[in-house]
C-alpha cells in the first residue's frame, strides 16, 4: 500500500523580472509551533481561539534590562508602570513586584492601582481628566499629581486651601524637541513661557509642594536625541526654580513613548532593525541630565514611565484561519478569527505573523482580514504568506501594548488572556466574555419586554 | 476552457508562455493538476486523481482546483474550447 502525500493547495505564481527591491526583506520561513515552551495547538485546544498569551519571563527579563540600562548610567532611577498600556491586574503586579510604581491617567486607573496594593505616595497621576473627587483622593493619599492645565491647578489650590493638606505636585511640560508633531495638547508649553508661569503660580501660592517636572514628548519615538533635548529643557526649568526660590526639584519624569520592535505602517525596514534600543534612550536622557546646568545638592530622581517598549514583545495573539478566498483582482485573501476588535494596533503596525504549523517554501501575496463584517477589519493589507488552509493556526507577534486595553467589544466577544509563568505553568488572567457578561449591564424597560413577530 | 496548447511545462514546475514571454512556477499539486488539464481530463477525474495521491477531501480539492483555474485564466494561460 502506498502512503499518500501531504496535500498543499495548488498555486501558480508569476516570476517577476524587475529590479530587486533593495528594501525587500526575506520572508522568514520558520513556523512558530510553540510559545514559551507550550504548543500553540494545545493552547488553542484548551483555551480557545483567538487567545492572548503573555510571558512572565519575558516581561521580567525586558524590565530588568531596561532598569539596568538606566541604573548603570544614572544614580537614582525609578520606573512607574504605565497602566494604560496594559492594566490587567496580573501584568501590573509583575511590574510592581519588580519595583515599579504606578502611572495612571484616570480615576478608574487610580482606583485599580490602589486596589492592586500600590501605596498612594507611589502613584503618579497624569492626564487631562482628573475630577475633583479624583484629586481629593490623590491629595489624601499623598500621590504625585502631575498638573495638566490651569483649571486643574486652580482646583488643586482650592482643595489644598479647604483641606489644609499640601498636595505634592509636578507640572507636565510640552516642548519642541525637534520632532513632529509636537504634543502640545498636554501640559504647559516650555518655549512660550506657560510652563514657567505655572511654576511661579505654584511657588507663589504656597499651597502646594512642587516636587517634580514631567514631560512625555510623543509616542513610538524613533529618535533618542529628542529625549536629550527634553531632559535638558526640564533641567533648565529646575535650575531656574532653584535660582529664584532656592527650592530643589526632587524628580525629573521623562515619561515614555520609547519605540518597541513593531513595524510602523509605511516603514521600509522592520522595527527589529530600526527601533533604537532602550540603552540608546537611556544614554540620551542620562547624558543630558548629567551634563545639564541643574546643580542641586542631591541629583533628582529620574522617573521613567515606559510602557510599550517593556511589554510589546512579551505577548502574542494566537488565531486560526476561518477561510480563504480570491479577491476580484486575483489577490489571495485569508480570513482569520483575529480582527481589529482585539488587535487594535493593526491600525498602526504591520504586525509580524507566523504560521504555527510546518509548510513548504511556496508563498503567495495575501491580504489578511479579520472576522468582522466591516470593511475596516484588515490585519495585514499585503503579506507574503505560506499557503494557509482553513483551520491552520497563526501567531501574531508584539501585541502586549495597548491591545488588551484598547480592544473593543464589537460584533463578537473578547477572548481569554493567559499568562505563562516562569515555570511554564499557564494561568488564565482574564476570562473570555460571554453573552451574560454583557447583558448584566443592560436593562430593558417593561413595555419593551414582549413582542410578536 | 482549456489550457493554451503552446504553454511549455517542465517536470519541476516551471511554466513558460511563448506568446507573452512570461514565466511562472507551480507547486507539486499545481503541477499535477496542470498536467492533467493539458491531457484533457475532466474536473471530476482530476479531483479523483489528486485524492488518490494526497491526504485531502474531495470538497477541498474541488475548491482549490477552481481557484487554480481562475488564476490560470487571470494569467491568460487558458483559452476557450473553440479557439
Amino acid at each position: 500500500m502506498t502512503t499518500k502525500k501531504t496535500y498543499e493547495r495548488p498555486i501558480i505564481k508569476k516570476l517577476e523580472s524587475n529590479m530587486p527591491n533593495k528594501f525587500g526583506m526575506r520572508t522568514i520561513y520558520e513556523p512558530m509551533s510553540h510559545v514559551e515552551g507550550k504548543a500553540v495547538k494545545d493552547l488553542i485546544q484548551q483555551y480557545g481561539s483567538p487567545l492572548f498569551v503573555i510571558s512572565e519571563k519575558k516581561i521580567r527579563k525586558t524590565f530588568r534590562a531596561a532598569r539596568q540600562a538606566f541604573e548603570t548610567r544614572y544614580p537614582r532611577v525609578q520606573f512607574a508602570w504605565s497602566y494604560k498600556t496594559n492594566y490587567l491586574d496580573a501584568v501590573c503586579k509583575i511590574y510592581h513586584q519588580e519595583g515599579s510604581w504606578a502611572e495612571v491617567v484616570s480615576g478608574f486607573e487610580y482606583d485599580k492601582a490602589i486596589r492592586n496594593g500600590v501605596e498612594g505616595s507611589k502613584i503618579i497621576f497624569n492626564g487631562p481628566d482628573k475630577s475633583e473627587t479624583d484629586l481629593r483622593k490623590a491629595v489624601t493619599n499623598n500621590s504625585l499629581i502631575h498638573i495638566d492645565h490651569l483649571d486643574e491647578l486652580y482646583m488643586l489650590q482650592d482643595i489644598a486651601r479647604n483641606s489644609g493638606k499640601r498636595p505634592r505636585v509636578a507640572i507636565r511640560v510640552n516642548m519642541d524637541t525637534g520632532i513632529h508633531p509636537i504634543w502640545d495638547r498636554f501640559g504647559f508649553n516650555y518655549e512660550n513661557g506657560q510652563a514657567w508661569d505655572a511654576l511661579n503660580k505654584i511657588m507663589f501660592s504656597g499651597l502646594m509642594e512642587l516636587v517634580g517636572l514631567h514631560t512625555h514628548i510623543g509616542t513610538f519615538m524613533l529618535s533618542p536625541a529628542a529625549y536629550g533635548v527634553a531632559a535638558s529643557k526640564l533641567a533648565h526649568l529646575a535650575q531656574s526654580v532653584l535660582m529664584k526660590y532656592n527650592h530643589e526639584i526632587k524628580y525629573i519624569d521623562m515619561g515614555g513613548g520609547f519605540a518597541s520592535k513593531n513595524t510602523l505602517k509605511g516603514s521600509y525596514l522592520p522595527g527589529t532593525d530600526i527601533s533604537p534600543s532602550i540603552d540608546d534612550f537611556a544614554e540620551a536622557i542620562t547624558s543630558a541630565l548629567m551634563n545639564s546646568d541643574y546643580r542641586p545638592k542631591n541629583p533628582p530622581l529620574l522617573i521613567i514611565e515606559s510602557g510599550r517598549a517593556l511589554i510589546d514583545d512579551a505577548a502574542w495573539l494566537l488565531g486560526s484561519v476561518l477561510a480563504n478566498k480570491r479577491l476580484s483582482d486575483g489577490r489571495r485573501s485569508t480570513i482569520l478569527d483575529v480582527g481589529v476588535n482585539i488587535l487594535f494596533t493593526a491600525f498602526w503596525y504591520d504586525h509580524k505573523i507566523t504560521p504555527a504549523q510546518s509548510f513548504t517554501s511556496y508563498t503567495e501575496d495575501t491580504a489578511l482580514y479579520g472576522p468582522l463584517c466591516m470593511n475596516i477589519d484588515v490585519v495585514r493589507e499585503s503579506i507574503n504568506m505560506p499557503l494557509l488552509n482553513k483551520g491552520d493556526q497563526v501567531v501574531i507577534h508584539h501585541v502586549g501594548a495597548y491591545n488588551m486595553t484598547q480592544w473593543m467589544q464589537f460584533i463578537t466577544l473578547r477572548p481569554k488572556v493567559v499568562l505563562i509563568d516562569e515555570k511554564e505553568k499557564v494561568h488564565v488572567v482574564r476570562n473570555n466574555e460571554s453573552l451574560d457578561t454583557l447583558i448584566a449591564l443592560e436593562n430593558v424597560p417593561d413595555h419593551l419586554v414582549n413582542f410578536e413577530l | 476552457m482549456k489550457v493554451k496548447s503552446n504553454i511549455a511545462v517542465s517536470d519541476n514546475g516551471f511554466v513558460f508562455n511563448p506568446g507573452s514571454g512570461e514565466s511562472y512556477t507551480v507547486n507539486p499539486v499545481g503541477l499535477e493538476m496542470l498536467n492533467l488539464l493539458r491531457k484533457g481530463h475532466s474536473h471530476s477525474e482530476i479531483i479523483a486523481a489528486i485524492q488518490a495521491n494526497y491526504v485531502a477531501d474531495a470538497a477541498m480539492i474541488e475548491r482549490d482546483l477552481l481557484d487554480f483555474l481562475e488564476m490560470m485564466r487571470q494569467y491568460r494561460l487558458m483559452q476557450h474550447d473553440d479557439e
